[in-house]
């Protein structure tokens, strides 16, 4: 499978800020690729830099088989993007944007714009000014996905819709990657990332802490296990890779490594399972270990 | 809790925000009422000069619809002609500024809902906001009279000087309370302000032009469509002559009605709407839109209309004065002005044409450095990363402001030299031909100006972060050191520093290429070095 997105060791820094910290990303083409990190992670600036808004200092990158910044003119034809923060111009109505951008991208499908401005409910006759945040949004989704890109690259697409158009927008990206097209997604909202995307790379501090597919992440971390059982057990504690172990007579609430998960069921069994409860972690639980727990957490100042 | 609870602290907050930009708007026009009076002493200090002046204005039609009716000769009533028409214009400019700010600005901003949130009152904002522009205006007509009295012009006068401008400003302060009720946004509301200003000045204009000459030639009886101004009934207080203090009742008396229908109007209206809503735009764009070109035309449109509309007043006035000049020709200094200024003709009114493109010329630079800065404004508020995001190249892009910036430029001036190669035909019989000189005069002001479009151009490509303070400090220093240089006697050298310092003196004198060559030489050597960084730097969008 050839690679849409590669970029290996990416810098870039803003007078004395590092933003990027030699990021790699990875994105196989017909993927959907969630992109994770806090606000301040160097999301937007690596983006900025795929579509050739900003030079990188170091590190190779690589955009459907071409230098985002020499070739960025001819690149652009083949991917669509919608901003973080989408600011229209006030006098523009959103149908003369959505138009405007598509045309400007090299071609737009009229049926698709049609529907996808029916399913997103939006008015394009307002003009900019008039817009609500979401609705902004909306006008620059449906100019991207009326386009006939083959890559998206979309930037918290979702921040300011309800969750009805959050469901739509999800149904519109999955038809977009049934029919052949690949999508980064950067985003925040983890339910999104779970739900739409192969693949994840997690980033943190201009840097990319963890890659791959949402199972390959699972197993690096813990499963909870809540057990109850026919009498009290012995020495649960003692088992490595045992975690944050709660018992309460026959009651056993503990997180335990995946490859540690063998031993401590036979213990469970040894003594008699009247229930069994074992989640896998989530995305969620992913992502805290990452984050949550950090104290030294590094300052990227304003970049995103 | 009443209507206008909270009224208090926002004055306190709108002075807050406002203590740059406020002070400045009510200190310098006082100060540049003081300067005209100090420069009306000393170009005619004997009473022939000011006599001559005067039947000037008073004899000529465009002028008195630029300026207003004269009203005789005191070294006074020949500064408030002087200095009234365009000072009232500043005040009720800062009153409509203020306004809007303060009103539906803030709404759209989304900070009058955090406002309106906490315990204030709902006329608190419109209280508030008409409060700062009422006293606003009466400082400025407090400092603009003290001005006066310091300059050694009689109390009376002064006071009713200061009065007349700061009524006028309180005037449009009531409009705008009316305007910002009724627009659909905060951009409208101002436009809407502003053409009834446009429609004061204009009523104005045409009653005094209107107006019938007294016997002496020195007084003016303006028609009745000057009394259908706020502009006009200030103007016709007649400081330092009539003083008729009562007609400042009408504009006070218009402030309050139109408060009063503000107030009205604006328990009546949703917060962030206006009475009249936006019918909204088209669903789908012209075809005219579908291009960087397009697009940039379509940002840069309204701005050069509007540009284009002060040319056509401002070449008529000018080109229906120039055959007057040679009546003030007795005048030595007012002769010595315009050659200094850039005319070094034989004839007088060719100079005086010279004289008056180069002053003109170097204010026609301020469209395309608006348009270059807006432009840049694309780029800071993250516009243009829709833009460039899209298969449209970085050159390809700012190319289309670029051609709105020079070829509007062509226009205004075009427009400027026409109308008054016109106006002037229409006078000496010779209209096509005059037409034809005048247009190529204005013309030759396009080089110098084209130097400073292209230094723009370079301004917002190294500099794009403060490129709006260095293009208007660069316009400042060229005026400073070209025109005006000339005329304070600056050393040539120095003023060789600016650009419309070779520009040639048309149509006094033959148009040499060389110099001409050479600021378009400039102009591309600046534009070329924008280009090219604009193509390698980062974009400088916000975070």
């Amino acid at each position: 499978m050839t690679s849409a997105v590669s970029v290996s060791g990416l810098i870039k820094s803003f007078g004395r800020t590092r933003a990027l910290d030699g990021l790699d990303l990875t994105v196989s083409t017909g993927e959907v690729h969630g992109f994770l990190g806090p606000n301040g992670a160097g999301k937007t600036t690596t983006i900025r830099v795929l579509l050739g808004l900003l030079r990188a200092d170091s590190g190779g990158v690589r955009l459907l088989d071409g230098d985002p910044w020499r070739d960025r003119v001819a690149l652009h034809r083949r991917l669509a993007y919608v901003p973080g923060d989408v600011t229209l111009w006030p006098n523009l109505s959103g149908g003369e944007v959505i138009d405007l951008l598509g045309h400007l991208r090299g071609g737009l499908d009229q049926r698709r714009r049609a529907e996808l401005l029916d399913r997103f409910d939006l008015d394009p006759r307002k003009r900019g000014r008039a817009y609500s945040k979401g609705n902004r949004q909306k006008v620059a989704l449906v100019a991207a996905l009326a386009s006939r890109a083959e890559l998206l690259i979309l930037d918290e697409p979702t921040s300011g819709l309800d969750p009805l158009m959050e469901e739509t927008f999800r149904q519109v990206i999955r038809e977009g990657a049934a029919e052949g097209r690949t999508v980064l997604l950067s985003s925040h909202i983890l339910a999104e990332v779970e739900a739409l995307c192969d693949r994840v790379s997690i980033i943190r501090g201009g840097r990319t802490v963890e890659t791959g597919s949402l199972g390959q992440l699972r197993h690096l971390t813990r499963t909870t296990v809540t057990a109850e059982l026919i009498g009290p057990p012995d020495t649960l504690g003692a088992l490595p890779g045992v975690h944050d172990l709660h018992v309460d007579g026959g009651r056993v609430h503990c997180q335990v490594d995946n490859d540690a998960l063998n031993p401590l069921l036979r213990r469970l069994t040894d003594v008699g399972v009247r229930s069994l409860v074992s989640q896998p972690p989530t995305l969620e639980e992913l992502f805290l270990r990452h984050y949550g727990a950090v104290t030294d957490w590094p300052r990227s100042g304003e970049a995103r | 809790m009443n209507a206008i609870t909270g009224t208090a602290t926002l004055v306190r907050l709108a002075l807050r925000r406002e203590r740059v930009r406020l002070p400045i708007w009510v200190a310098a026009p006082a100060l540049l009422v003081a300067l005209q009076a100090a420069n009306i002493a000393s170009t005619y200090p004997a009473e022939e000069d000011r006599i001559a002046a005067t039947r000037l204005l008073a004899a000529n039609p465009g002028l008195r619809l630029l300026r207003g009716p004269a009203a005789n000769s005191s070294l006074g009533a020949l500064t408030f002609s002087d200095a009234f028409w365009i000072i009232a214009v500043l005040a009720a400019l800062m009153s409509v500024w203020v306004v809007v700010r303060h009103t539906r600005q803030d709404e759209e901003s989304g900070r009058g809902e955090m406002i309106a949130s906490a315990a204030v009152g709902p006329y608190a904002s419109l209280a508030a906001a008409v409060g700062v522009a009422v006293t606003a205006d009466l400082v400025l007509a407090g400092l603009t009279a003290l001005g006066l009295v310091v300059s050694g012009l009689p109390v009376a006068g002064s006071a009713a000087t200061g009065l007349a401008i700061g009524a006028s400003g309180i005037a449009f302060a009531g409009i705008a309370a009316v305007a910002v009720q009724l627009a659909s946004s905060a951009r409208t509301a101002t436009a809407l302000s502003l053409a009834a200003l446009g429609a004061a000045y204009l009523l104005r204009g045409i009653g005094d032009a209107l107006g019938r000459v007294e016997d002496d030639g020195l007084t003016v009886t303006s028609a009745w469509p000057s009394w259908l101004s706020p502009l006009g009934w200030a103007q016709q207080v007649q400081a330092f002559e009539a003083n008729k203090w009562w007609l400042l009742a009408l504009p006070a008396a218009l402030a309050t009605a139109t408060v009063a229908i503000g107030v009205a109007l604006a328990g009546r209206r949703d917060h962030g709407l206006g009475i009249f809503t936006d019918p909204g735009g088209p669903a789908a764009a012209p075809r005219s839109l579908l291009s960087p070109w397009g697009l940039a035309w379509r940002l840069q449109r309204g701005v050069l209309l509007g540009w284009a509309v002060a040319m056509v007043i401002v070449g008529a006035v000018v080109g229906s004065l120039g055959q007057q000049i040679e009546d003030l020709a007795r005048n030595a200094r007012l002769v010595e002005l315009l050659t200094a200024l850039g005319g070094a003709g034989v004839d007088l009114s060719d100079t005086f044409y010279a004289a008056l493109l180069t002053l003109i010329g170097a204010i026609v630079a301020g469209f395309p450095l608006q348009a270059m800065l807006r432009a840049n404004g694309e780029e800071s508020a993250g516009r243009l990363e829709h833009v460039l995001a899209t298969a449209v190249g970085r050159t390809r892009w700012i190319a289309g402001h670029i051609t709105c910036a020079v070829v509007g430029t062509l226009v205004l001036l075009l427009v400027l030299g026409g109308v008054a190669g016109l106006g002037d035909g229409l006078v000496t019989g010779e209209p096509a031909a005059r037409l034809i000189t005048l247009s190529a005069a204005a013309l030759v002001q396009a080089p110098a100006i084209l130097v400073l479009t292209g230094a723009a151009v370079a301004a917002i490509a190294f500099l794009p972060r403060s490129a709006g303070a260095v293009v208007w400090a660069g316009l400042t220093v060229a005026i400073l050191l070209g025109p005006i240089g000339g005329v304070v006697d600056l050393p040539g050298a120095v003023r060789d520093l600016s650009p419309f310092t070779h520009v040639p003196p048309a149509p006094a004198a033959d148009i040499p290429a060389a110099p001409l060559l050479a600021l378009l030489a400039l102009a591309a050597l600046l534009t070329t070095a924008g280009l090219i960084r604009f193509a390698h730097r980062d974009l400088a969008l916000p975070a």
